[in-house]
C-alpha cells in the first residue's frame, strides 16, 4: 500500500499527502504535520509546523515542549491546501483528538488516528465521516474485545474504592496520564473522599482544566502532602511496585485498561483489581466506524491488522488492507512501554 | 445460586491478597446453602468432573452462536491462551449484539446449573446439546459464562487452594483447620451431608476410611556448613528419600485402605499391599511411599507408573512389578491419634509393628525405610552420593523429637535432593501458558542434536523469571517457523540449560528417552545452538 497514486501513502517518515504536502502523525521531522492527538506515539517533536484540532492545542503545545509553531482550528472547519480540502472532525479518543479528514479531486480520505465510540465525558464524542478510504488502528480488533458501559464500569470504580475506603485502604488506580486519567477523574464519585494524583496525572489534569474542562478537585501527592486515610490516588503505570507506591500503603492498586478484559494478563501483572477501560475501540465499535464511514476501501494500521483486515475482506466484503505504521499497540509488551515511556517522558519534563 | 458463586470466582481470582481471599470465601460460604456450599467446596478445593462435552463440539456450539469462521477463532484463542475463556468472551460479545436484553445474572443455583444442567448434557445428543449450550451461554453474564464452560471442560481452576478454603470454613464454624482438612481427604461427593459433616462442631469423625492429610517437608535450603555446626547429628532421624508414591495405609474396623497423597483411593491398584494389610491390627495408620520394589532393591519410577497408569492389574504385572509400601510413620496406633508424639516415639513403634508381622508373616511387602548410617554430618555427605546407585532421591531428614504436622511447616522436616542432571538443549517449539500466563509463550519444547536433527526431548514449563519469559515470548513471535494450532515451531536459537531427576530409555518417545521432571535451571546466553548437547549422551546416560 505505499503506492504514490493514492491520495495518502505511507513513506519513511511517516502518513503523507503528497498533493497537499502534509503528514499526519509524523514519526520524521517534517515541514508540515497534522497532529490527530497529544500521545507520544502520534505526536513526535522535531517538525517544522504543527496543526490540531482546537480542544487538544493546550495539551499539545505542552507535549511539544511548548513548540511555537503549534496552530489549532475548530472541528469541522476546512482549509485548503493545494487543492486540497482538509478538515479536523472528533475521534472521541481524548481531549482535542481528530480524524482527518482530507477531499481532492472528489475523492475523500479519513485518517481516524486513535478513536473510540464510547462516550467520555472529557471529549468530543466520535463524528462519523463519510469518505471512500478510511485508516484506522485496530488496537482491540479481536472479537474478544467487549468494553463494558459507562455507567456500570464506573459503578464498579466507586465502589470499589468505597470498599477499600471501607476496609481502610487506599485506592490506587494506574492508568494512561493523559486522557484516561481524566476520564477516570470525571467519573468518580468524590462524595467518597479525596482524589490525590501523581504529579504526571496532577500535570496534564490540570491543562484539562485551562483547557475549559471542569474536572473534581485533585491534590497532587508531594513532600509535605498527608494521605488522608481510603483517598483514592491516581497515577502512571510506571509507578507500580516503585517506592511511590509503597508510600501509599495500605493500598489496593487497580490497573485500568482494554487488556484487563483477558484473565491472564489481569492475572500475570498481579493487581489487585483490573479496570476494562480503554479509549480504543473494542470490536464492535471498530465495525460500526466502518461500516458508518461508509468507505469503500479501509487501511488498517497498528494493533490486530491482519486479523481486522482480513475479517473485513472475507466477512465484509470490504477491500481492506494493512498499512505499517509506527504508531504503537502491537502486543501488550509493547504498549505497555508505550505507557511508560510516556509517563517518563512527563514526569522529566514537570 | 450461580450468581453469588460467580462473584466469589471474581473476588478471589482478582485479588492477590490472601486475606481478602480468605474474606471473600467466609462471606459467600455464610449466606450460601449446604448442597451449593459442598459443590463449591468440591471446585474450589480442585476436585473436577470429566470433560462432559469435547472442545471440538463445543467450538461448533460456538460457532452456531456467533458465526465467528474458524481462523477468527484461533486467533482469539491464541491471545487469550484459554478455551473456556475464549468461548465466553466470543459468546458473550455476540450476545449483546443480537438479544434485546442483556443477559441477566443466573439466579438458578449452582447445584442446579451443575447437577441438572451441566450434568443433564452428557445425555443428550449432539443436536440437543448444541442448542442447550447457546441457550445457556444466553442466560449467563460473562464472569458466569466463563465458569460454566471451564467446568464443561472439566478443569476448573480458581486462584484458591484447598488450604484457603480450610481456613475459610474453619473461621466461619470454629472448627478446627486440621479437622476440616482431614475430614476434606480421600474421596467423598459434594452433597448437602458432605457439607454439614464438613462442618460438623463434633470433630470424633465416624469416617474409618479417612486418611490423615501428609506432612510435607520443605526443601533443605539452608547452608549445610553453617547447619551441621548448629545442629546436633544425632537430634536427627534420617532416611533416603524414596522416588515412589507416597500414601497412607489404614487398618480401621477390619478394613483396609491405601491412599495416595493426591487423595485418590488406590487400594485395588495394589492388591499384594491390601494382603500384606490385613496383618494389621484395628486403628492403626501407616504413613509412606510405594516402591515398585524387586530382588531386594527398587525399581525406577516408571515402572511404577506403568502400574498406576492400568485400571487392573494383571497377573504378569503383579509378577514383573510387584508393588511393596516402605513406611516410614505411623500416624494411629490402636485406635488413637498419635501425630503429636515425637517422631522418635512413633518410629519404634513403627519398627516393633513392623517386625511383629515378618515374624508371622515373612512375605510381607510392608517394610520400614532403614535409618541412613550415618554417624555425622560429615559421614552424611559422603553417604548423600549413594543416592543415585540405590534409586533414591536424596535424603529425608527430620527432627527426632517433631510431631507429625499438617501442610508444610518449615524446621522439622527437610528434603535434601541430590543435585538433578543437567542438559544443554534448544528451544524448538512454544505454545502460550494457562492462567497467569496465558498470554505469552510458556510452555516450551526442546530438543537436542542427533547428526544435523534436533530431536524433541523434553517440555518445560517452569524455571525462568518474568523478564526472562517476556524476551522469550519476543522471540517466539519474531522467529515462528511455522504454526501447529496453538504451537509455533521457532528458528532454533536459544540454549537452555535443563535439569531433571532422572533418564529411563522409553519406545514411546522419537528420542528413545524419557526424562523425568525436566525443568529450565537457566539461560545459556553465551552458547550457541551447535554447542548444545547430542542425543547419544543422554541414549548412554538412560542405558547406564
Ligand atoms: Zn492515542
Ligand atoms: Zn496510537
Amino acid at each position: 500500500m505505499s503506492d504514490s497514486n493514492n491520495l495518502i501513502y505511507p513513506t519513511d517518515k511517516g502518513l503523507y499527502c503528497q498533493a497537499a504536502d502534509v503528514y499526519v502523525d509524523p514519526w520524521g521531522k517534517v515541514e508540515r504535520a497534522i497532529i490527530t492527538h497529544a500521545h507520544s506515539d502520534h505526536a513526535r517533536w522535531g517538525s517544522q509546523n504543527y496543526l490540531c484540532a482546537e480542544p487538544g492545542e493546550k495539551v499539545l503545545r505542552y507535549r511539544l515542549q511548548n513548540a511555537p509553531n503549534v496552530e489549532s482550528m475548530p472541528y469541522g472547519k476546512t482549509i485548503e491546501r493545494n487543492g486540497v480540502k482538509i478538515s479536523l472532525h472528533p475521534a472521541g479518543h481524548i481531549l482535542g483528538s481528530a480524524q482527518a479528514r482530507f477531499e481532492y479531486k472528489g475523492e475523500v480520505w479519513v485518517v481516524s488516528g486513535d478513536y473510540k465510540l464510547n462516550p467520555d465525558p472529557t471529549c468530543a464524542l466520535f463524528e462519523p465521516v463519510k469518505c471512500d478510504t478510511f485508516i484506522t488502528e485496530s488496537t482491540f480488533g479481536l472479537p474478544i474485545y467487549k468494553w463494558p458501559e459507562h455507567e456500570e464500569l464506573f459503578e464498579d470504580i466507586n465502589s470499589w474504592w468505597y470498599k477499600n475506603k471501607s476496609e481502610g485502604r487506599n485506592s490506587l488506580i494506574l492508568c494512561y496520564a493523559l486522557g484516561k486519567a481524566q476520564r477516570i477523574l470525571a467519573g468518580l464519585d468524590t462524595s467518597i473522599g479525596p482524589v490525590y494524583t501523581h504529579g504526571a496525572v496532577e500535570v496534564l489534569t490540570e491543562i484539562y482544566r485551562q483547557s475549559g474542562l471542569n474536572l473534581p478537585a485533585t491534590i497532587k501527592i508531594q513532600a509535605g502532602v498527608k494521605l488522608e486515610p481510603g483517598s483514592i490516588i491516581l497515577a502512571p503505570p510506571s509507578v507500580q511496585n516503585s517506592p511511590w507506591q509503597r508510600k501509599l500503603q495500605p493500598v489496593s492498586v487497580a490497573f485500568a485498561s482494554g487488556w484487563m478484559q483477558v484473565r491472564g494478563i489481569r492475572r500475570r501483572r498481579s493487581f489487585d483489581k483490573g479496570f476494562i477501560l480503554s479509549d480504543h475501540c473494542d470490536w464492535n465499535s471498530l465495525l460500526t466506524a466502518v461500516k458508518e464511514s461508509e468507505a469503500s476501501q479501509v487501511l488498517v494500521t497498528h494493533g490486530y491488522a491482519d486479523v481486522f483486515s482480513r475479517y473485513l475482506q472475507t466477512e465484509m466484503g470490504i477491500a481492506s488492507s494493512i498499512l505499517s505504521t509506527h504508531f504503537a499497540g502491537e502486543s501488550v509488551m509493547e504498549q505497555e512501554e508505550v505507557l511508560e515511556e510516556v509517563s517518563e517522558v512527563i514526569e522529566e519534563t514537570e | 445460586m450461580m450468581e453469588e458463586f460467580a462473584r466469589l470466582f471474581k473476588a478471589v481470582d482478582e485479588t492477590t491478597k490472601t486475606s481478602q481471599k480468605v474474606s471473600a470465601l467466609v462471606q459467600y460460604f455464610a449466606n450460601c446453602d449446604a448442597r451449593d456450599a459442598a459443590w463449591a467446596v468440591y471446585f474450589l478445593t480442585g476436585r473436577k468432573i470429566r470433560q462432559l462435552v469435547p472442545s471440538q463440539k463445543l467450538r461448533a456450539a460456538l460457532r452456531v452462536k456467533t458465526g465467528i469462521p474458524q481462523w477468527l477463532f484461533d486467533e482469539a484463542y491464541e491471545v487469550v491462551g484459554d478455551l473456556a475463556e475464549t468461548i465466553a468472551l466470543l459468546a458473550d460479545n455476540a450476545t449483546n449484539q443480537n438479544a434485546q436484553t442483556p443477559p441477566s445474572r443466573s439466579s438458578l443455583s449452582l447445584t442446579c446449573w451443575v447437577e441438572d444442567r451441566l450434568l443433564g448434557l452428557k445425555k443428550l445428543d449432539e443436536l440437543e446439546q448444541q442448542s442447550k449450550l447457546i441457550e445457556y451461554w444466553d442466560e449467563l453474564n460473562i464472569t458466569e459464562k466463563f465458569i460454566f464452560t471451564k467446568l464443561i471442560t472439566g478443569n476448573f481452576r480458581v486462584g484458591a487452594s484447598q488450604q484457603l478454603v480450610v481456613k475459610a470454613l474453619s473461621q466461619l464454624t470454629g472448627v478446627s483447620e486440621d479437622s476440616i482438612t482431614h475430614r476434606l481427604a480421600g474421596e467423598w461427593s459434594p452433597t448437602c451431608d458432605f457439607y454439614r459433616a464438613l462442618i460438623h462442631q463434633d470433630t470424633k469423625d465416624s469416617d474409618k476410611s479417612r486418611p490423615y492429610p501428609f506432612y510435607l517437608a520443605y526443601p533443605l535450603e539452608v547452608d549445610y556448613d553453617q547447619y551441621s555446626k548448629q545442629e546436633n547429628f544425632f537430634d536427627w532421624s534420617i532416611e533416603w528419600k524414596w522416588d515412589g508414591i507416597r500414601s497412607q495405609l489404614i487398618a480401621r474396623d477390619g478394613e483396609s485402605f491405601l491412599w495416595s497423597r493426591g487423595g485418590e483411593l488406590i487400594s485395588s491398584g495394589f492388591p499384594e499391599i491390601m494382603e500384606a494389610s490385613k496383618y494389621l491390627p484395628d486403628g492403626t495408620v501407616l504413613d509412606g511411599e510405594i516402591l515398585a520394589w524387586a530382588n531386594g532393591d527398587a525399581m525406577p519410577f516408571q515402572f511404577l507408573q506403568k502400574r498406576i497408569t492400568r485400571k487392573s492389574v494383571t497377573k504378569k504385572m503383579l509378577a514383573e512389578i510387584p508393588g511393596a509400601l516402605m513406611a516410614y510413620d505411623l500416624l494411629e496406633w490402636q485406635g488413637v491419634d498419635i501425630r503429636s508424639e515425637p517422631f522418635s516415639q512413633r518410629r519404634k513403634l513403627l519398627e516393633k509393628l513392623i517386625d511383629t508381622i515378618k515374624m508371622e508373616n515373612p512375605n510381607s511387602v510392608l517394610m520400614v525405610s532403614p535409618i541412613v548410617p550415618a554417624d555425622s554430618w560429615q559421614d552424611l555427605l559422603s553417604k548423600r552420593e549413594d543416592s543415585r546407585k540405590l534409586k533414591v532421591e536424596g535424603l529425608m531428614l527430620k527432627r527426632a523429637s517433631s510431631a507429625y504436622g499438617v501442610g508444610r511447616r518449615k524446621g522439622d522436616w527437610w528434603k535434601w535432593k541430590i543435585d538433578p542432571y543437567l542438559v544443554d538443549a534448544v528451544l524448538i517449539a512454544a505454545q502460550p501458558g494457562h492462567g497467569r500466563r496465558a498470554s505469552l509463550y510458556t510452555d516450551y519444547t526442546f530438543g537436542v542434536w542427533q547428526n544435523e536433527d534436533l530431536i524433541p526431548v523434553a517440555k518445560a514449563y517452569s524455571g525462568l523469571d518474568d523478564s526472562e519469559i517476556r524476551k522469550v515470548d519476543a522471540f517466539v513471535r519474531k522467529n515462528t517457523l511455522g504454526r501447529f494450532g496453538p504451537v509455533r515451531t521457532v528458528k532454533p536459537e536459544l540454549v537452555f540449560e535443563l535439569a531433571f531427576e532422572g533418564i529411563q530409555a522409553s519406545s514411546r518417545h522419537k528420542s528413545g528417552i524419557a526424562m523425568r521432571f525436566p525443568r529450565i535451571a537457566r539461560w545459556r546466553m553465551d552458547k550457541p545452538a551447535s554447542e548444545a548437547d547430542r542425543l547419544e549422551t543422554l541414549q548412554n546416560l538412560a542405558n547406564s
